[in-house]
């Protein structure tokens, strides 16, 4: 007698490390091929967009960086620069310099995580300790910029919530660090934000060649993902791939270059593109955009540095004044008191703006009726549309190359359930 | 972005398009008949060539100019009159309450759109474009779960992000922030149940719309110059005519 063995279904998720957050997957399987695959998503939804209704635009701006949050600045930026869009705002040349550098250090943020997600995942253990000690470095610049280490709220429509600092926080000796232990933590820490950032991009190209000498060569890594889950550009198209999936795949398109916003225009900075779109080119794509990243910082630094000016525009109908001002003014004590207890109106009209996001194009469609909320808002996550094309990608694959195509697409469900 | 609009309005003038352009977009409505037609030439004709559907949501307009709190006249009321959701509308909306907005990208012209049609009935219907560009699966099911919106022709119109066994659609305007039911543990039944919401929803922020609401700085200016230069051509007019009366009196 002889027994047929038939499909059966696994559920990879949602709690399982490689699956990134709160993905579950049913996949139906014939021995160690996957067949089919579903994604099923939500089990972060927050709602989000109807959130946002509920309140004066300005107050959501936080909400932007909980949803994909190992990005959290690119996600405000498009949110305020929708808003600006709506209201005909501009904010002063410095604040776009800022935001700029911001956005790049938040693409290297990102790119560590995912780096390091995606090596461990597939079985290296060391880049993902490396590539958060990088991390921990950018996350004190966002710590001493805005005050928080993650969810920053720095941006703000008309520029950014306030100037870069002048010195660095420092460490200070304890119990456990020693004088002369902290006193070389602090070495790269005794001038201004600016300074701690130059050293850190003077530093962190050596850094990307360690990561690079890890994997790039690796014959494990290579075997994991060279031919693993290629994409064709027409399918990219028709999969509404963006960002670093996109470019894999060999389409030379970034928004940074083709619709530039903010000053990337007047910035130096290359577009790496793949060849044979498989997760190896992806991988490949996404390391040589941190070094273009760190171009971008070094570029932006040097201007910041000789060009002091205001760093948020001055029109107090949407900016609150300064506190010192409305302890003089009482027309700045209005405005402080309308902006915060009612926000600003919003001209009638709907408006999409769009960031190269470290995942891909980042949009926010804003619709409003006139009034302090959003009428709809919707956010355009990158992260959905490349999720959707997993079942494409995994088919025909083995169970393990799941998780190699889950780190290639770099997930966050923050951005995807929303 | 002109030149678009004026192509798309020559190329298919019998399709019963609206084009406009407001802030630098492109925005086309049309009737939801002429939706795949149009799609299909928007994606493969050489002089549009949109590879990528970028995103697509819905909208439910049903409180579009609606407003909780009367800002025209001084009141007597005080805040309570923020939770006041019965007050009239400031505009009417005559349009269908569900409409689906597609935003289309081409990455050989660089050049985006922006697609919009009204979707009729209850439940409302759509046409899916799920078979000009496949991305359009997992937004179509997105809208439907969230808006109710149904897509004919798309293959497994699952809902996509909320809980299994959900009941509702909840991003359409009357259904509450707060939601209709709630999970709790019960410890004499041992699992997790279901119950209606035992909070009240709230009202902070009232949602007002101020017509002397915010113009840019450079808008100001221009509206400001452009009353000038009316001002001045006013003011030239009264002094020719009163120059001419006075000639004509002399």
């Amino acid at each position: 007698m002889t027994t047929e063995f038939h499909n059966y279904t696994l559920n990879f998720g949602p709690q399982h490390p490689a699956a990134h957050g709160v993905l579950r997957l049913v996949l139906e399987m014939d021995g160690e091929v996957i067949q089919k695959a579903d994604p099923h998503i939500g089990l972060l939804h927050r709602a989000t967009e109807k959130l946002v209704e509920t309140k004066p635009f300005n107050q959501s701006i936080g909400y932007m960086d909980r949803l994909d949050y190992v990005s959290m600045m690119c996600n405000e930026h498009a949110y305020v620069m929708a808003i600006e869009k709506l209201l005909g705002f501009e904010p002063p040349l410095r604040a776009q310099y800022i935001r700029v550098m911001f956005d790049e250090m938040t693409r290297i943020l990102n790119h560590l995580l995912w780096l390091g997600a995606h090596a461990l995942d597939i079985g290296a253990m060391t880049v993902f300790l490396y590539a958060f000690r990088e991390r921990e470095d950018l996350m004190d610049c966002y710590e001493a910029v805005s005050g928080a280490r993650m969810h920053a709220t720095y941006y703000r429509p008309g520029g950014v919530y306030r100037d870069l600092p002048d010195s660095m926080p420092q460490y200070k000796p304890s119990k456990w660090h020693k004088a002369k232990e902290v006193a070389r933590l602090n070495e790269n820490r005794q001038g201004s934000l600016l300074d701690f950032i130059a050293d850190f991009a003077d530093r962190f190209p050596g850094c990307v060649d360690t990561y690079e000498t890890l994997l790039t060569d690796n014959r494990i890594w290579k075997q994991r993902t060279v031919g693993i889950g290629v994409v064709s550009p027409e399918r990219a198209f028709q999969l509404g791939f963006t960002g670093p999936m996109l470019r894999g795949s060999g389409i030379e398109w970034d928004l940074r270059k083709k619709q530039p916003y903010e000053v990337y225009d007047r910035l130096d900075f290359d577009i790496p593109i793949g060849r044979h779109g498989d997760c190896y080119d992806r991988y490949l794509v996404r390391v040589a955009e941190m070094r273009q990243s760190n171009r971008i910082i070094k570029q932006c630094v040097k201007w910041l540095r000789n060009n002091p000016g205001p760093v948020v525009n001055n029109d107090h109908k949407i900016v609150p004044p300064k506190r010192a001002e409305m302890k003089q003014s009482m027309e700045a004590l209005i405005h402080h008191f309308k902006l915060f207890t009612e926000g600003y109106c919003v001209p009638e009209g709907e408006a999409y703006a769009a960031v190269e996001h470290p995942k891909g194009e980042f949009g926010i469609y804003l619709v409003s009726d006139g009034a302090n909320k959003p009428y709809r808002m919707k956010i355009r996550a990158p992260g959905f549309a490349h999720l959707a094309a997993m079942e494409e990608m995994v088919k025909g694959h083995m169970l393990a190359d799941v998780v190699a195509m889950m780190g290639t697409l770099d997930l966050v469900f923050g951005e995807i359930d929303r | 972005m002109n030149k678009l609009a004026e192509l798309i309005e020559t190329r298919f003038p019998d399709l019963g398009l609206t084009v406009s352009i407001a802030r630098g977009e492109l925005t086309v409505e049309l009737p939801r008949e002429h939706l795949l037609t149009l799609c299909a030439h928007l994606r493969d004709d050489d002089e549009f060539r949109f590879e990528i559907l970028i995103d697509l949501c819905g909208v439910d307009y049903s409180q579009y100019g609606k407003v909780e709190w009367e800002t025209t006249q001084a009141t007597t009321d005080g805040f309570s009159r923020g939770v006041d959701k019965n007050t009239a509308p400031e505009a009417d909306w005559d349009k269908p309450r569900f409409a689906v907005v597609y935003h289309l990208l081409s990455v050989v012209h660089n050049q985006r759109i922006r697609l919009r049609t009204f979707a009729e009935g209850e439940p409302p219907l759509m046409t899916s474009v799920m078979s000009i560009w496949n991305v359009a699966d997992w937004y179509e099911r997105e809208a439907f779960d969230m808006f109710g919106i149904l897509f004919e022709g798309h293959p497994d119109l699952r809902r996509i992000l909320t809980d299994y066994g959900f009941i509702g659609h909840p991003f359409r305007k009357d259904f509450p922030v707060s939601g209709h039911v709630e999970v709790l543990f019960d410890e004499e039944q041992k699992r997790v149940v279901y119950q209606p919401v035992s909070i009240e929803p709230r009202t902070l922020v009232p949602r007002v719309i101020r017509h002397d609401q915010y113009q840019s700085q450079q808008q100001a200016a221009q509206h400001a110059s452009q009353a000038l230069s009316q001002g001045n051509k006013a003011r030239d007019a009264a002094d020719a005519q009163s120059s001419g009366q006075s000639e004509g009196g002399a």
